[in-house]
């Protein structure tokens, strides 16, 4: 059963299975996959058998008037109706038992801002893009959206949930094998779309309540963004861009820095790079690689009209790198939108309850 | 007044085997179209029922904003044109012309009322504030819904009127060939189907009247 | 009266693209048939235009971070596409083309019911198509096809353009649709009673029924989504109490159907193609016929299935799975059936039949995964990946753009009396099917893997499956290209076609090629179905009526 299991995952090219969830739909998988291919290539190669064995012998050869009898078409409509009604018979469930999380489940909430994953465990611990959940005990996330619809994807649990802005959807897992596993954002939400990559690391239990207490405690100040482990230093996901990102959400730029065009205590970062950007003292500057880690060292030297001097330094908690890749982060954030006006997002209601 | 072999053979289309057929298929034309209005207003009774579903008390509220002395005067109005354009149906079958266009000028002028009134009403709410949406700044009611009981109230009631309008220039069209005598026992479609036109528009507001105004 | 009726002395009139000269006397036509060639020209500048901007799309996909785009521009890319391909093509190609141009011969009748208001459509097609693109390029539109709202409704960039050349496009795919309907209705020649209407047009009268009753519900839906991102009206702004889920119920209410609009008139098509090259009449004319108006009639219930993930009532997604397990059904008696009509048949392999098997593979596969993904849970693992965008475009490419050229093939000599080189026409049809199976195959295996659909950049594990997808497009856009030129050799210096090449039976062909102006010089009468070949060639098709 486990071989088969491996050799039809890895035929199907199917990430790993992360919970007894995704295993038993990759069975309802692989179980449609088989006989859907059975019915469709004995049609096809009764079509194909006829090609050969019908074809015209002379250009205006007379032909049978053929017609169905009735039992021909019971069988046409008989088979395929018992053959999908089973599949939705194994599905509907599953699905059902998706939607109904279990009782002491460990709440977890979700909020999807472009572009970013924001997880938020009661009483404990913030962080951004990162989930750490416990190897073995179910997890309820409860989702929302700060802005436009975003869509909680983890490939390895095989699950996909809307988050919706204005409402609180819901979504349950117990993931059992102990990894690291991509998150990504299924609904379309605009130019860093593909970039909202977040990951599910599923702990050993014992290590898990580790973690929260460690948290809990407050040990660590930076701990509010989700501090990153040294294992997640090393960033396997790739680009410069996507590594300025991460760093500026584990420092708490967002909180007062929009990526999305919409006004919040500090400059939008959107179609920042390359502006002229008008400062207090008057003067006009282009906001170039210079400008923007100038602003990062020194903030209050070059504050931008309209805005306070509230921002912290940075000098000794960034790096070098670490400032060059938000450099570029902020270089990527590019609408090239011939209308510039600011963004309006629907205001966060959060529901009472619970 | 044309006899009826004088009119016939000019009316029919090339494609068309016989009148019959030919206004067979205008008919038919026309009731497939009514279809397509109906599903283009069912989208916003659609959005009514949610909203009025998801806000019930704000829906109740808002909607004693409505003018309803104005609303119930329209509802007359448009059923009394209804009545009209039945009218203008029934003599353009038998010819009587000029009566077809009296009877249509009065369908019209109806139609104008209620254009007036329905002006008269969106006036006072865009003075109190009482808009749309994000446009919504009346003082006198607040909360959840009151907003987007406007929001509905003004697509369903401006989509409406957008019909009567509309309605008004097709009658007027008709009216014009009444005038030049072209309607009689053996061809009166155009009346007919543009009299449909006008039923329906009048049945919408049969709707909308109590969703928006009594309920 | 018994005379092959092509030849006969009373069509001595000169045909539809002889009778009369000069660009005004297209742009003012009220001939159905010329009014089908102007939608063949219109469409397939906007098939060639959705190709460009599938092929950027396709390029950018060639490796995991940028390769020829920024992101703004690629999410453009993808929404001129979608917008393109269906509102330009897959919609109206079909009915527009094969459509106006056949049903009247099929059923012997001059012309549609209303020739005015056919000729209408072309200029609202136009005047659509103008006012969707110059606002898309101006606007820089990125909301995807599907205008999914909030994001529509507060993006930086322009969408009212489009959500309104569209609303004028729905318009005129209405009036084509009523257009069709009373034609059925009203104007069949004496003997073509509704059991022997060519199954071309009972699948064109099944798609019309859904293009009137549910085009205008889109047409309401896109002018809220501009008056709520104009004048901020909230009709779907959470933060104004507005649902933006309505927003997906009344789009798929509509954009669910749109789907059967583009696939039940290729289905005609094949259906058609079948019983010519096969010389057999249609097994089981009857399911045939009635699956059409039960894909058209479930098709109104099944639009919850595009809504599993997104929160609505278990309840609701277990019945709109249920319902679109019908959807497949219907689909499958019609697969089936037209297995069968090849049993005893009498089969020609010539390009049109290639496409017809291309057709049959790529739908049944597209069918079953369709299947697949109404089983409910499946679909929480595919929902919005490269599985639903290769499921999609095998019904859509596989399914319809095999058909339409499977019906162009067929139908191009009745349509302008030449004939084009099989030999290319055969090898740009292998060439098709390859290329085609090279490009989505691959992306069904990148939505199993997890890849979500419109993504920009992407982690390296998807990259060897992207290339291959990739190279398959540049094999597919080359099919292409080969067929538009050897068709536009055709009608240079193609050979004269004669008026029956495929000596079939339908209907139609019982005019000269091209026809002439005034279709028939009187009104056919029959008094068989279309495509009976149980006796010999000499049989007679049609009789005068005096």
């Amino acid at each position: 059963m486990n071989l088969l299991n491996e050799f039809l995952r890895h035929l199907l090219f199917l990430p790993q299975q992360a919970s007894e969830w995704a295993r038993q739909l990759d069975y309802l998988h692989y179980f449609v996959f088989v006989t859907a291919m059975l019915g469709a290539w004995t049609t096809l190669a009764t079509a194909t058998v006829f090609v050969f064995r019908y074809r015209r012998k002379h250009a205006e050869q007379s032909t049978p008037i053929v017609d169905p009898k009735p039992i021909h078409e019971a069988v046409f409509i008989g088979l395929p109706l018992v053959l999908f009604l089973a599949y939705f018979a194994i599905g509907y469930p599953q699905y059902v038992r998706l939607q109904t999380p279990p009782r002491g489940a460990i709440d977890v909430y979700v909020q999807g801002k472009k572009w970013m994953w924001k997880f938020a465990y009661p009483d404990g611990p913030n962080s951004t893009d990162v989930l750490r959940v416990p190897a073995g005990r179910p997890v309820r996330l409860l989702m929302t959206s700060r802005d436009v619809i975003h869509s909680f994807y983890v490939p390895a649990l095989r699950l996909k949930q809307d988050a919706l802005p204005g409402r609180y959807t819901q979504v349950w897992f117990n993931a059992d094998a102990p990894g690291r596993y991509p998150i990504f954002c299924a609904e379309y939400c605009g130019l860093g779309h593909s970039a909202m990559l977040g990951e599910l690391v599923v702990m050993p239990a014992a290590e898990w309540d580790a973690w929260v207490e460690q948290q809990r405690r407050g040990g660590n100040p930076r701990a509010q963004d989700g501090q990153p482990t040294a294992a997640e230093d090393v960033d396997l996901r790739g680009s410069i861009v996507e590594q300025g990102r991460r760093i500026a959400a584990v420092q708490g730029c967002f909180k007062c820095h929009s990526v999305d065009g919409s006004q919040h205590i500090g400059p939008t970062w959107l179609d920042l790079y390359g502006r002229s950007v008008k400062l207090e003292n008057g003067k006009t500057i282009v906001a170039d690689e210079a400008y923007l880690t100038r602003s990062m060292m020194e903030p209050n030297a070059e504050i931008v009209a309209g805005y306070k001097g509230v921002m912290p330094t940075y000098q000794g908690k960034l790096t070098g790198p670490d400032a060059a890749a938000i450099t570029e982060f902020i270089k990527s954030l590019r609408t090239d939108a011939p209308t510039a006006e600011p963004q309006k997002g629907p205001a966060y209601v959060p529901v009472t309850g619970k | 007044m044309h006899t009826d072999a004088a009119v016939a053979p000019s009316r029919l289309a090339h494609h068309f085997p016989d009148m019959k057929t030919q206004e067979h298929a205008a008919r038919m034309g026309m009731w497939l179209f009514l279809s397509t209005e109906i599903l283009l207003f069912a989208v916003l009774f659609t959005a009514y029922a949610l909203y009025r579903f998801l806000f019930p008390v704000g829906f109740e509220e808002a909607s004693k904003l409505a003018h309803v002395a104005m609303g119930a005067t329209n509802t007359v109005v448009l059923i009394t044109s209804s009545l009209t354009v039945a009218l203008a149906i029934h003599y353009a079958r038998h010819g009587e012309n000029r009566k077809v266009v009296g009877l249509l000028a009065v369908t019209i002028l109806a139609g104008a009322i209620f254009m007036v009134l329905k002006g008269i009403e969106y006036h006072h709410h865009w003075v109190d504030g009482q808009l749309p949406g994000s446009l919504y700044h009346y003082a006198g009611l607040k909360g959840p819904g009151v907003s987007m009981y406007f929001t509905v109230y003004f697509l369903m009631t401006g989509l409406h009127g957008l019909h009567v309008l509309i309605g008004m220039g097709v009658l007027a069209w008709v009216a014009v060939r009444a005038a030049r005598g072209e309607f009689g026992p053996s061809y009166s479609t155009p009346v007919e189907l543009s009299g449909l036109y006008w039923h329906l528009v009048d049945l919408i507001w049969i709707f909308l009247f109590p969703l928006l105004y009594l309920v | 009266m018994s005379q092959s009726p092509a030849s006969s002395p009373v069509y001595n009139e000169p045909n539809y693209l002889d009778a009369e000269k000069g660009l005004r006397s297209w742009l003012t036509t009220l001939d159905h048939k010329r009014i089908g060639v102007m939608y063949l020209v219109l469409t397939l500048v906007g098939f060639f235009l959705g190709g460009v901007f599938a092929l950027l799309i396709r390029l950018e996909l060639l490796t995991p971070g940028p390769t020829i785009m920024d992101a703004m521009t690629y999410n453009r890319m993808f929404t001129l596409h979608g917008v393109v391909m269906i509102f330009l093509f897959m919609i109206p190609a079909i009915p527009g083309i094969f459509g106006n141009f056949f049903i009247p011969l099929m059923i012997g009748a001059q012309d549609v019911a209303f020739p005015r208001i056919n000729l209408l459509s072309v200029y609202l097609y136009l005047a659509g198509a103008a006012i969707a693109l110059v606002g898309m390029i101006n606007g820089g539109t990125d909301t995807g096809w599907t205008f999914y709202t909030p994001y529509s409704t507060t993006t930086v960039t322009t969408v009212a353009p489009v959500l309104l050349g569209a609303f004028i496009l729905g318009m005129g795919s209405i009036v084509t649709g009523l257009n069709f309907i009373v034609t059925v209705h009203t104007m069949r020649a004496p003997g073509v009673t509704w059991m022997r209407l060519p199954l071309f047009v009972w699948a064109m009268y099944a798609t019309s029924v859904i293009q009137v009753l549910a085009t205008p519900v889109l047409g309401m839906t896109l002018l809220l989504v501009a008056f709520e991102k104009v004048f901020g009206f909230g009709i779907f702004d959470p933060a104004r109490g507005g649902d933006p889920i309505l927003f997906q119920h009344l789009f798929w209410f509509y954009s669910h159907p749109a789907v059967y609009i583009m696939i039940l008139p290729a289905m005609g098509v094949v259906s058609e193609v079948v019983q010519t090259f096969a010389r057999k009449n249609m097994f089981g004319y009857k399911a045939v016929a009635f699956s059409s108006l039960g894909i058209a009639f479930v098709g109104f219930f099944v639009w919850g299935h595009h809504l599993f993930t997104s929160g609505q009532s278990t309840f609701a997604s277990g019945v709109f799975g249920v319902l679109s397990m019908f959807v497949g059904l219907f689909t499958a008696i019609k697969v089936f059936n037209w297995t069968a009509t090849m049993y005893k048949g009498a089969i020609q392999v010539s390009a049109p039949f290639v496409y017809f098997m291309g057709f049959l593979y790529f739908l049944v596969f597209g069918g079953l995964t369709g299947i697949a993904l109404s089983t409910v849970s499946l679909d929480v693992h595919w929902q919005d990946t490269y599985f639903v965008v290769a499921h999609f475009h095998f019904i859509m490419v596989g399914g319809t753009i095999m058909a339409f050229l499977a019906g162009l093939h067929y139908w191009w000599p009745k349509m302008f009396g030449k004939m084009y080189s099989e030999r290319w026409a055969l090898a740009a049809a292998v060439l098709v099917i390859i290329g085609f199976n090279a490009t989505f195959i691959p992306q069904f295996l990148l939505g199993n893997m997890g890849m979500p659909r419109r993504y920009y950049s992407y982690p390296e594990q998807f990259w060897p499956l992207n290339v291959a997808s990739t190279a398959g497009a540049s094999l597919l856009a080359f099919g292409f290209t080969l067929i538009l030129f050897y068709l536009i050799a055709s009608l240079v210096k193609g050979r004269a076609s004669g008026p029956n090449p495929w000596l079939s039976r339908g209907y139609e062909w019982n005019t000269p090629s091209p026809p002439s102006l005034q279709n028939f010089p009187q009104t056919p009468e029959y008094d068989r179905g279309p495509h009976e070949y149980q006796d010999g060639p000499a049989a007679a098709e049609v009789k005068h009526a005096h």
